[in-house]
């Protein structure tokens, strides 16, 4: 052909896909990788606590009170003769449920009302953000403990508690993220083809604020956690004899001196879990961090 | 010709300051601009940074809506219509934005992007839509295979194009381009203007190209209106207004594209000092305290736009009086080896022309086996 080869036309260096470019970031995020390895370990234990040949949560011993750690009982025995080891594999499936449960409610209402506060702004946003930041003045677990004395003593009751007291974090982050995105050229180039509002939230909008979320969720399940664990510890959460970590410690915390182990295994739980949730979202975070890209 | 996009004294004022008692702080960005874009043709838009041409670009397509004022395409108020027959309209109106980087969802594939406006307008199977993003991927210069890739996977040439086939898609009548080549590197400037150009004629659109300087535009225009503070100051033929501007802003945008020759220029009328703060306006004609030729009247009295022949229009107060310097085709001072040599080249680029002609009308049969282009 007579035309000269149009430069544009191929291009020479295609660069690698996002996805792949956030997996190697966080892959050679040390940090990161424990968090995700410590979160994927309870994450096994809880799903395979049903298998593993330990005796049940809740059978007694009278034989075997507040006995040390030995073969038989390799976390030792709690004050009416439980398997501790046992109660603590038992005790994981509470707290991550209760940590992922209470986060996918404050999610799945957190989002959509901020989502429609940033695009419609007005009275909707002004509303909104109104009662957002009356509840944000309430601290977290406060609002928690008082939401889960209002709705009862349950594992359900305090999950809803405080997926409810997480709302307005996900409220706020949602409304920031959806009006920096509706600055963006792209969200003007859909109303100019003639999307409606729906399309244009759920494929403009939604998907490019997925990773804050995504990181602020995964941090929140740590905070949830914790939250758990405290209202358990009152009481307010997980009934006995169901195991939980929080109301292990709670009985533990009579018994330090004379069986420490009680409380070394479940606290030590808390720790590393909550470690685990918050190294995996700092990591997210850099890994997604678009400043890079 | 008849005009396909036309608007009526058309304003839009922006709020940057509303306090608790008193008046508003508004800044005019456009005051009250009536143009007739006819069909067929590409009209350009010109001015400075801030003179409002980008705003008028978003409300000739309703992206914004207007304070006042009235846009007419095909019997139909566009500043009035409900929002659902807003969004039936934008089939036929299409924009292309100034930023390659920012004007693509980062989330979506291109062929997606690409093919979004037809389902959004429920054109074709997808079959047939999956069939034509393929057909414009290549019609704008990239391969149907690239409809799998994202966008940051592409340099921002690439990326405008894809812009461009985007407003394509659902067979527009109207494409209005918001510096549509400002972003990209010179080189790349050329090609897309030359293919803005092709895909004019072949799908019969017609252009409204925004920019901010005289030289883009220059071979593409068939009318350029030139914008100072929100309002036309003059409006004419593209060959005219290059040959001789009437009004003195004109002519000091011309005065700014270089010319690439030694003392093709006698003098340079530069501008001196920045536009106007928008908020208040100088009183008088709003170009007076940078115009070199401003006198008495011009400091109190508006000049209105007033035809001037040849379709033009024009508003100074001395339009008739001045004679204004354009950008006449310069040929540069060359050593005689050096003319033989362009001679030598014209000579070669006509054959070319001439052989690309009669490929195209069938005198010939290309070879098929075919290079790659």
């Amino acid at each position: 052909m007579s035309t000269i080869p149009d430069p544009v036309a191929a291009p020479s260096e295609v660069l690698p896909r996002r996805q792949s470019r956030v997996w190697r970031k966080f892959r050679k995020n040390k940090a990161a990788l424990l968090g995700g390895i410590l979160v994927a370990f309870f994450v096994i234990v809880a799903l395979l606590a049903p298998i593993v040949p330990i005796p049940g949560p809740t059978e007694t011993d009278w034989g075997a009170v507040r006995k040390a750690p030995s073969v038989a009982h390799p976390f030792g025995t709690d004050e009416i003769g439980r398997d501790v080891l046992s109660r603590m594999i038992w005790g994981a499936r509470a707290s991550l449920l209760a940590g992922v449960v209470s986060v996918g409610i404050a999610v799945c209402i957190g989002v959509p009302l901020g989502v429609l506060s940033g695009y419609l702004r007005g009275w909707t946003d002004a509303s909104v953000s109104r009662v957002t930041e009356a509840l944000l003045a309430a601290p977290f677990l406060i609002l928690a403990i008082a939401l889960a004395a209002f709705l009862g003593p349950s594992l359900t009751n305090a999950m809803i508690a405080i997926g409810l007291s997480a709302v307005p974090i996900f409220i706020r982050l949602a409304r920031g993220q959806t009006m920096a995105v509706m600055t963006e050229d792209y969200v003007e180039s859909a109303r100019a083809i003639g999307l409606t509002h729906i399309a244009l939230i759920t494929r403009y909008i939604l998907p490019n604020i997925v990773p804050p979320i995504l990181v602020q969720g995964t941090l929140t399940i740590a905070t949830a956690i914790i939250a758990e664990a405290s209202l358990s510890f009152l009481g307010l959460g997980q009934q006995p004899p169901a195991p939980s970590w929080g109301s292990m410690l709670n009985v533990a915390k009579n018994f330090l001196e004379q069986a420490p182990w009680m409380a070394l295994y479940p606290g030590a739980a808390i720790f590393l879990v909550v470690l685990g949730f918050n190294l995996l979202g700092d990591g997210l975070r850099d890994a997604l961090d678009p400043r890079d890209h | 010709m008849t005009a396909i996009l036309s608007t009526r004294d058309l304003r839009k004022d922006f709020v940057t300051a509303r306090p608790l008692f008193g008046a508003a702080t508004v800044v005019r960005a456009v005051a009250g601009v009536s143009i007739d874009i006819e069909h067929g043709e590409t009209f350009a838009i010109v001015g400075e940074s801030g003179c409002g041409k980008s705003t008028l670009a978003r409300l000739l397509l309703r992206l914004i809506d207007p304070s006042a004022g009235e846009v007419w395409y095909k019997g139909e108020d566009l500043a009035r219509v409900p929002p659902a027959r807003l969004r039936a309209l934008r089939r036929d109106l299409q924009f292309i934005f100034q930023d390659p980087f920012s004007s693509l969802n980062p989330q979506m594939t291109v062929g997606a992007l690409i093919e979004e406006p037809m389902r959004a307008h429920g054109i074709g199977t997808p079959r047939e839509r999956r069939a034509r993003v393929a057909d414009l991927l290549t019609r704008v210069g990239l391969r149907p295979e690239h409809g799998d890739r994202y966008p940051h996977e592409f340099s921002g040439g690439q990326r405008q194009r894809i812009g461009i086939a985007r407003a394509l898609a659902s067979g527009p009548s109207v494409l209005i381009g918001d510096e549509p080549v400002s972003a990209l590197d010179v080189s790349i400037q050329a090609q897309v203007v030359n293919l803005l150009e092709d895909l004019k004629e072949e799908f019969g659109l017609t252009l409204v190209i925004i920019a901010h300087d005289l030289a883009v535009i220059r071979h593409m225009a068939d009318r350029v209106a030139v914008m100072y503070l929100g309002e036309v100051v003059e409006c004419a033929p593209a060959a005219d207004l290059y040959a001789q501007p009437l009004h003195p802003y004109t002519e000091a945008l011309m005065a700014a594209i270089p010319v690439a020759s030694f003392g093709a220029r006698p003098a340079r009328t530069t501008l001196e000092g920045d536009p106007p703060n928008p908020i208040a306006p100088p009183p008088g004609c709003k170009f007076h305290p940078r115009c070199p030729y401003a006198t008495d009247i011009c400091r109190t009295e508006r000049p209105v736009l007033t035809p001037a022949g040849a379709g033009r229009i024009i508003a100074c107060h001395h339009a008739a009086a001045l004679s204004l310097q354009g950008l006449a085709d310069v040929t540069p001072a060359r050593t005689p080896w050096a003319s033989a040599r362009f001679d030598l080249y014209a000579r070669a680029m006509a054959d070319r022309t001439l052989s690309n002609n009669r490929l195209k009308s069938g005198d010939i049969t290309p070879p098929t086996d075919g290079g790659s282009t």
